[in-house]
């Protein structure tokens, strides 16, 4: 690439489920959090596993692995809550662990037609690819629509 | 000139008059000859017309002074008001709203002219004969600026009283001077009452002002046009009082005329808004006649019964809700102290704690009376819908509403209108009956709904009642069977409750016709989802040939309640304390099998029971064995239920917060609260899990 200006990248949270990289746009992106109690919500669908209180909110929080179908596994000092705002919903979700926020200019995103992965094709917006990675881009707006 | 920083203040008042407005048309449409409501329309429309016209709203000014030259001609007695008239007034009170609707919302007031309107206001005003259009002209100049003929005899404006005439005359004997003093203020002054006072001020620094006209009170409240006029008692030249006068800003022109013995023999009186458009003399008479009938008027309680002013601050509701909130985290924080473990508790140390308890509880009660809006001003807009729906049905109705004063938290207020909105007009179509029908039954023609409010401990009830028809409980059953809600067989056992139950499923409707007001089976399924999304609940008598009553009970707050704590396997819950009528102790053996329904018998009442571990699915580590059994007695509306709980914590006081927008939905939980130890506790929804 011919140095492209950085007002054409975008920023991404990448973070590891199983062996693969997901990343999420980081403009929704509030914080991260470490693991903490989760107080179990009775009645609503399986990958939601409760709220947590942060610092004051009530925030619910969503269970990617369940999420996306794959095998549960113990939480580690790893583990980690990324807590995402869309218009007015705020969620966490457990991931794996968190690894770095990267950068990804506009034409290395291809879109994601013959593209296999673990999860649905329905939650990913895109496939973008740094330093010779791949890291799968996360359609937020529909991972948060429940029910689906 | 920036009006921006006023543009809010004029939305807020102009809203006020306009609800009094609405009030005074519909209170004019009872009593057409009412002067005194005449005369406040005319007032209404007139601050209106000023407020528009200063902060620029050119439209809303042209059209209210459309307004008050029909109003003008009424109070001259020139028309008469009818329902046409009044149907008129009523649709330029739409026009005004809608106004107003475009300021809230652009800033501006909108392209609409309403040109049709005018043109029928101007039609209603050319019945008169001419002689009144120059009387009209002369009204509708009366804010331009008032002709300085009158201004000469500014004396005419003031009704001096056989007091004042003795003060007026032992002064003059005691060869003190006494003015008369009309100020007229700029038409682009914004603050009046202020200016009104700075002038107050200077005259009093020289004298006495004994009269004033209108009155101080009407003065700081604004309740004025544009000029004002007093007496003032003093030894000082009418030069200096010149002076002096013409030194303060925002002034037009200022009128002082001596006043001798004999020019205040009494025979000058008359007030002052009509003497600046009506000839001295001729209609002097009519006038007194005129005050006459208004006294009497006055006096009848509620009709132009003065607003109260008190010192108010208009506070944006974020605000408040910062500081409920702020409250609210002090209550956590207050509740983690109380269980702190690992400190040395001192009898100090539990002083300051309880010290501590007792302020956030004030703070609280003060925060959430702050919070506490009438329901009056739901209330106020019933009336019209009322009146608007009776038309359309041709129908007559009488709304009776009592209780306007009672108080409900802000967010209940605002959420509160649209399901009394569908439950009146539910009472107005399928509730009353033709004029024909209920003939017929032998009521009175006219239907009465009434519409009431009080407070009841913590609740605060509002009830829907009609005289009509009551509901049909065979059709009802009738149409539940058929859309499959309900067997055949089944339907035979339904008790009466059961029955009314139907009607809040969604879109289920008797009606057998859809009409513009309801019937189109939206309606009762949103009222009750609200409600119970407000943390109250809906309940329905009804009495064939007799009416039904609608009765909603409302929590009086939302933010803070009371609640028992318990532990059902190791899962923190709270039930509201405001639910449970008791707690008891069973053993196993006490619960028996009805109808494939564990029950309980308490008193000789059958209680179902519910086991919350089941219900709410809380994992169970292993299958234990209970002898003694907790049963949480709770209430919803009249029916008992028992909630078995593994153990009880105990009474905190919690702050309620939502599960999220992500959450919204889930049954049986009513929300989450923080406790004192940072874990979350899940409040149950008594409503969906009795």
């Amino acid at each position: 690439m011919d140095g492209i200006a950085s007002s054409d990248a975008k920023q991404f949270v990448v973070f590891k489920l199983g062996k693969e990289e997901y990343g999420l746009d980081i403009q929704k992106v509030t914080t991260i959090e470490k693991m903490m109690t989760i107080a179990r919500v009775p009645k609503t669908v399986n990958y939601i596993k409760g709220v947590i209180n942060l610092r004051g909110e009530i925030i619910p929080i969503m269970d990617l692995r369940t999420r996306f179908k794959m095998a549960g596994i113990e939480e580690t000092d790893e583990t980690r809550i990324i807590i995402i705002k869309i218009d007015d919903i705020v969620v966490g979700m457990i991931v794996d662990a968190v690894v770095e926020v990267v950068q990804l200019q506009e034409d290395s995103i291809e879109g994601v037609n013959n593209f296999s992965s673990d999860i649905s094709m329905d939650y990913i917006h895109g496939v973008g690819k740094a330093d010779g990675r791949i890291i799968t881009l996360l359609n937020l707006e529909k991972l948060i629509k429940i029910g689906e | 000139m920036d009006m921006s920083q006023y543009i809010e203040i004029f939305i807020e008042e102009s809203k006020e008059h306009l609800q009094a407005l609405n009030q005074s048309l519909l209170q004019l449409e009872q009593n057409p000859n009412d002067t005194a409501m005449i005369n406040e329309i005319f007032r209404v429309a007139h601050t209106l017309k000023g407020m528009a016209g200063t902060m620029g709203f050119n439209k809303m000014a042209r059209f209210t002074h459309d307004m008050e030259d029909v109003l003008q001609a009424l109070r001259n007695d020139e028309i008469k008001a009818n329902s046409n008239l009044v149907d008129v007034l009523f649709k330029c009170l739409d026009a005004l709203e809608s106004y107003l609707d475009n300021i809230v919302n652009s800033g501006s007031e909108g392209d609409e002219q309403y040109d049709d309107i005018l043109q029928v206001l101007k039609n209603l005003k050319g019945n008169n004969s001419t002689e009144l259009e120059f009387q009209l002209k002369n009204a509708s100049e009366e804010t331009a600026a008032a002709s300085s003929a009158l201004l000469a005899e500014p004396a005419k404006d003031v009704v001096i009283n056989q007091y004042e005439q003795n003060v007026i005359n032992k002064a003059l004997e005691m060869r003190m001077n006494v003015y008369t003093i009309t100020v007229v203020l700029n038409k682009g002054c914004l603050l009046k009452a202020a200016r009104a006072f700075i002038i107050f001020q200077a005259l009093e620094k020289y004298g006495e002002i004994i009269k004033s006209e209108p009155k101080v009170e009407d003065i700081e409240d604004e309740k004025f046009d544009f000029r004002f006029t007093v007496i003032v008692i003093s030894k000082e030249s009418k030069e200096l009082f010149a002076k002096e006068l013409n030194s303060i800003a925002e002034i037009d022109e200022v009128i002082i005329n001596p006043l001798e013995s004999d020019t205040i023999s009494g025979e000058t009186r008359s007030k002052t808004d009509n003497t600046l458009i009506k000839p001295m003399g001729q209609v002097t008479n009519n006038e007194d006649a005129d005050e006459g009938k208004k006294d009497s008027k006055d006096i009848k309680p509620g009709t132009v019964s003065k607003p109260k002013t008190g010192k108010t601050v208009r506070v944006d509701i974020d605000r408040l809700d910062m500081l409920m909130n702020l409250v609210s985290e002090l209550i956590i924080i207050k509740t983690r102290l109380e269980e702190l473990e690992g400190v040395e508790r001192s009898q100090r140390y539990n002083e300051a704690v309880e010290y501590l308890e007792r302020i956030t509880t004030n703070m609280h009660d003060a925060v959430m009376k702050v919070r506490m809006v009438p329901i009056e001003t739901v209330f106020n807009r019933f009336p019209r819908m009322i009146r608007d729906i009776s038309k359309e049905l041709g129908k007559e109705i009488i709304l009776t509403m009592s209780g306007e004063e009672t108080e409900l938290d802000r967010t209940v207020i605002d959420e509160i209108g649209d399901p009394l909105i569908h439950l009146l007009r539910n009472s107005a179509d399928h509730g009353i009956e033709s004029s024909e029908k209920r003939k017929r039954a032998g009521k009175p023609e006219a239907g009465n709904i009434s519409l009431r409010a009080y407070q009841a401990g913590n609740n605060v009830i509002i009830e829907v009642e009609d005289d009509g028809q009551g509901l049909n409980l065979e059709q009802i059953k009738h149409k539940a069977i058929e859309r499959g809600l309900v067997s055949q067989d089944m339907a035979g056992t339904l008790s009466q409750k059961d029955i009314i139950d139907f009607i809040f499923r969604p879109s289920f409707s008797t009606a057998d016709k859809i009409t513009d007001i309801s019937g189109r089976g939206v309606g009762l399924d949103v009222v009750k989802t609200k409600i119970e999304a407000l943390g109250g609940m809906v309940e329905v008598e009804t009495e064939p040939g007799k009416g039904s009553k609608f009765i909603i009970r409302l929590p009086l707050t939302l933010a803070i309640i009371q609640a028992l704590l318990v532990l059902i396997n190791k899962e923190k819950y709270a039930i509201p304390l405001n639910a449970i009528k008791e707690i008891i102790n069973i053993v196993p053996e006490d619960i028996k099998m009805v109808q494939k329904q564990e029950v309980i018998l308490l008193r000789n009442m059958v209680v179902p029971i519910v086991r919350l571990d089941k219900v709410l699915a809380v994992p169970q580590e292993e299958e234990k064995v209970q002898k003694q059994l907790t049963a949480v007695i709770v209430k919803k509306g009249d029916k008992l239920s028992g909630f078995l709980v593994d153990s009880l914590i105990g009474q905190q006081e919690i702050v309620i917060k939502s599960l999220g927008k992500l959450l919204v939905g889930i049954k049986c939980i009513a929300g989450a609260t923080i406790l004192g130890d940072g874990n979350v506790a899940l409040i149950l929804d008594v409503n969906s899990l009795a």
